[in-house]
């Protein structure tokens, strides 16, 4: 069946209002299950041995005392595995245990499962390596420097003319614009140069990667395993470990908070080789410093933006190039911080290229809109120093060179409708914005972009006998799609909410999702969940058809019931949804609507934020006063999970711009993995966050959906930025602005 | 395992348990007494996903060894409810929406329990600063401590 995705502007009864979860008993309770928390008789316990250095070769790595310890399952290295060093998942493999070299402090080099924990520390002691040290780098621009160690040998630049015939650190360069940017700089009366430098952040989901695993000598095996994509995992494990597809059975547990993060298989594929090897149940639950040392943070990067506008504010030229750092694997990065550089904005000429760029440092994974912040720290501070050149409030600026629809983005295709002019406007017109600054305060603007994706989604409903409805779905809840689905669900078939019970199927029980990343849960999953129910609705129309003996046509499905058209038929008064489901037996059997899509047409979103610190001028520390949050959802489906993401991510936000940072040593190694020295926002750090959400529709998606995750992370920088650079009366070039770098700048400022 | 017999309560319940005299009372009320509602964040007192209540006061479990619970009072979020009757907390962080992904809220849930048996109308930012050793990364702490504050309201009304 073909479906109509284009938005139908419909009244909404129940989408839009502010539905209780379904999870929530459950987790008010502790009665709901993270990763951590399911358990197998006779389980062994896992952990793993990791590397101490940022680059060496492992010249020796004896595991034989480890084994003959008692209670010692099996233990792992990279010999037990599958040698994927030609294969698309070379990567991949060996970021889960290093080869014959590790590439980063973390870097896992071995691993057991045994009785309990105590003796598998026991048996980690008893292993033997013997390393070579190398030589490292865990700077982006120092690794780009010729003569820099080489994280890999084997990379060869792509993305440049002519192909290099050295190998180096950078993996790729990707080029995006159109028009003639020399041109336009030649037409510009002022033009701003500014470097800026970010550093690296993680995720910090609470829960850390977790998983128990369970395979067979059949080759039949389960995995329950805290992640975005149990589909993922499951496809990647089974190619990493040869087994089955479909013999593996994926179950993603509730998730303690991904942003990203739980993307990427880490410990899980060790998990199911280590059960494999002992024919028994294995528990893998990262340490909070493996989880800082050895998943996927987020890149550090290095940037030069150069901007130029005439008097009037029309901007002439931009330009970006921006130096991502992937970590010790190729990531795409670069790529992406390129295209949404200068999204927000109608240029005619404009240029951004980004780099991706090797480390010693844990491979890099998706956080929340990655890439965007970091290049939209660069660019909207460039314009706020254009603003005050031109002596035009930085509102406007942005407002007179917003995209609209029609403009050619610079990362390529052509806007359809978009609401980057309405956030601006409505942040000129906020309240925010008149309030009184008091001494050493400062105020702050920003905005930013975000794709969202679509992608791969499969959803089932099946309806009970007691007309109560089972909506299956396959995108992993990270925090509260359940319920958005059955407000759409309940919508569609025109029943209360309370009459559907949304669940999260496991690999084995419905077709393929794609991860939910981008955004994409309640895009997809929603589109999904309308067509699957519009399919139900087709099933019941033709079952009230059969019970009236009439023609289908004659049926028509409203508020929850099917009714007979026409004045031949105003004897038959309605069957409401759980009349139809009582007779499902005697009509046909059971009934149920069923959508698989590649959900195109994602809608891009974009935000304005602004910010008020005060900024101490003895101390360089910083408060936030007020912060305020205007995003396009295209619709929001449940308002309060909505303002939940636009707190949520603004809070991530000011943590990366006032605090948080991967600290390295010269030694390369990481000196702060724990929330001791790696400080994240607490509640005493934070005012009340406002929000306000904007509904532009998106064309492509019957309820006008876009998807609201990520955007919210990527004003909050540079929005910040402008605000302590206002408050200390020097511009930062540098997140994260903490009190060491705010004195620095207004010493250097003063001297 | 070598283990040391604890002898204890758990939400008012008479419990015993053996476990190694170097683990915490977190693992072993989570992998010994079966309530993984106690939440591992961190393993170091950084993140208070795991606190409870010991003898009434508000403790990170992980910096408590199980043997040290021995005729001990503890109370987890497990003990929060009144049978079939959730506590206003938890009805407010239900309705407040104080939860995205859920890990912190058992964590959170205890120690803004801890916090109303002591100050029965704490302003914002006794509240604020009475949660501050709970880490959420999903909230920016907002709907958590209006959910608080509305709890509070209900706790007072009902007296
Ligand atoms: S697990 Fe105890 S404070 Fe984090
Ligand atoms: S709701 Fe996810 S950490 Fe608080």
């Amino acid at each position: 069946m073909t479906h109509d995705q284009s938005f139908t502007n419909q009244k909404f009864k129940l989408v839009g209002s502010r539905v209780n979860r379904p999870d929530g008993v459950d987790k008010v309770t502790g009665r709901a299950k993270y990763g951590a928390d399911a358990s197998a008789p006779g389980q062994l316990v896992a952990l793993f041995l990791r590397s101490p250095h940022a680059h060496a070769k492992i010249k020796k790595l004896d595991t034989s005392k480890a084994e003959k310890l008692a209670g010692v399952k099996a233990v792992i290295t990279s010999a037990d595995l599958p040698d994927h060093t030609a294969g698309a998942q070379l990567d991949v493999l060996e970021n889960c245990m290093a080869r014959d070299r590790v590439l980063y402090d973390g870097h896992a080099v071995a691993a057991v499962a045994a009785i309990d924990k105590e003796t598998a520390k026991k048996a980690l002691k008893l292993i033997k390596v013997s390393y070579g040290k190398l030589p490292h780098v865990t700077d982006v621009d120092e690794a780009m420097r010729p003569g820099a160690p080489l994280v890999r040998e084997d990379i060869f630049t792509r993305g440049v003319d002519p192909k290099p015939t050295e190998p180096s650190n950078v993996c790729k360069v990707s080029t995006f614009g159109h028009g003639d940017i020399e041109a336009g700089f030649d037409e510009a009366d002022v033009i701003i140069e500014k470097s800026f430098k970010t550093e690296q952040t993680h995720q910090g989901y609470i829960e850390p990667h977790a998983c128990l695993a369970s395979v067979g000598p059949d080759g039949n095996g389960e995995l329950w395993v805290t992640t975005q994509g149990h589909y993922t995992y499951r496809t990647v494990c089974a190619a990493l470990l040869g087994m089955d597809m479909a013999k593996l059975k994926v179950t993603s547990s509730e998730i303690g908070g991904g942003f990203g993060g739980k993307t990427h298989v880490w410990i899980e594929p060790i998990a199911l080789a280590l059960s494999r090897k002992a024919n028994r149940p294995v528990k893998a639950v990262m340490t909070r410093d493996e989880v800082f040392k050895a998943s996927g943070p987020t890149c550090s990067t290095s940037m030069d933006i150069k901007i130029g506008a005439k008097k009037d504010g029309t901007i002439t030229a931009g330009s970006a190039h921006i130096r991502y750092q992937d970590g010790a694997f190729r990531g795409q990065w670069g790529q992406l911080g390129a295209m949404t550089a200068f999204a927000c904005y109608d240029l005619k000429n404009v240029q951004s290229v980004g780099y991706d760029v090797l480390v010693n440092r844990p491979k890099v994974a998706a956080y929340r809109a990655p890439s965007a912040p970091m290049a939209a720290f660069g660019v909207e501070s460039t314009m706020d120093l254009v603003a005050e050149a031109i002596e035009m409030d930085p509102v406007t600026l942005r407002i007179k060179n917003a995209a609209k629809e029609g403009t050619r983005a610079s990362y390529g295709p052509t806007y359809g409708p978009i609401g980057i002019g309405p956030t601006l406007e409505a942040a000129k017109n906020h309240p925010h914005m008149r309030a009184k600054l008091k001494k050493n305060q400062g105020r702050g603007m920003a905005c930013g972009f975000w794709f969202n994706f679509g992608g791969q989604t499969c959803t089932d409903i099946n309806i009970s006998a007691d007309g109560t409805v089972n909506l299956t779905l396959g995108t992993v809840d990270v925090g509260g799609s359940r319920a958005s689905m059955s407000l759409i669900c309940a919508e569609e078939l025109g029943i209360p909410y309370d009459q559907v019970k949304a669940n999260i199927a496991d690999t084995s029980s419905l077709g393929h999702n794609d991860t939910t990343e981008g955004s994409r849960g309640t895009f997809s999953s929603g589109m999904a969940t309308i067509f699957a129910a519009r399919e139900a609705i087709e099933e019941m129309k033709e079952r009230a058809a059969q019970t009236w003996d009439i023609p289908v046509e004659e049926v028509e499905w409203v508020e929850g019931e099917a009714r007979a058209i026409g004045q031949k038929n105003d004897n038959l008064p309605p069957l409401t949804l759980k009349d139809i489901a009582a007779r499902a037996a005697a009509t046909g059997g059971p009934i149920a609507g069923h959508n698989e899509v590649v959900a195109d047409g994602a809608g891009v979103s974009f935000a304005s934020h602004i910010c008020d610190v005060e900024v101490d001028p003895e101390t360089g520390g910083t408060r936030i006063i007020r912060y305020t949050v205007i995003q396009d959802a295209g619709k929001a489906i449940n308002p309060d999970y909505v303002e939940g993401q636009f707190q949520g991510g603004a809070a991530q936000g000011i943590g990366w711009a006032l605090n948080e940072e991967y600290i390295y040593g010269d030694d390369g190694r990481l000196q702060n993995a724990g929330f001791l020295d790696y400080r994240i926002p607490v509640c005493s750090d934070l005012p009340f966050i406002d929000t306000e959400i904007l509904e532009i529709p998106n064309p492509n998606h019957p309820y006008g959906i876009r998807g609201v995750g990520e955007t919210s992370i990527v004003p909050p920088l540079a929005a910040i930025g402008n605000a302590v650079s206002n408050a200390a009366g020097v511009r930062m070039t540098h997140v994260p602005m903490s009190p060491p770098r705010i004195l620095k700048a207004i010493e250097e400022a003063e001297a | 395992m070598t283990g040391t017999l604890v002898n204890t309560t758990v939400n008012g319940d008479a419990v015993q348990f053996a476990c190694p005299t170097d683990e915490s009372l977190m693992d072993s009320l989570r992998d010994r007494v079966g309530l993984t509602g106690v939440k591992e964040g961190c393993g170091t007192g950084d993140c208070g996903a795991c606190s409870i209540t010991l003898d009434g006061e508000l403790v990170c479990s992980c910096l408590v060894l199980g043997v040290e619970a021995n005729g001990r009072n503890i109370g987890t979020v497990e003990g929060l409810a009144d049978g079939d009757k959730l506590h206003p907390l938890q009805e407010q962080f239900i309705n407040h929406a104080a939860l995205q992904c859920g890990i912190c809220t058992p964590g959170f849930l205890v120690a803004a329990k801890a916090l109303l048996d002591k100050n029965k109308n704490p302003t914002e930012e006794e509240i604020r600063y009475a949660l501050a050793g709970n880490l959420c990364r999903c909230t920016g702490y907002d709907k958590i401590v209006r959910a608080v504050q509305a709890a509070s309201k209900d706790l007072r009304k009902k007296k």
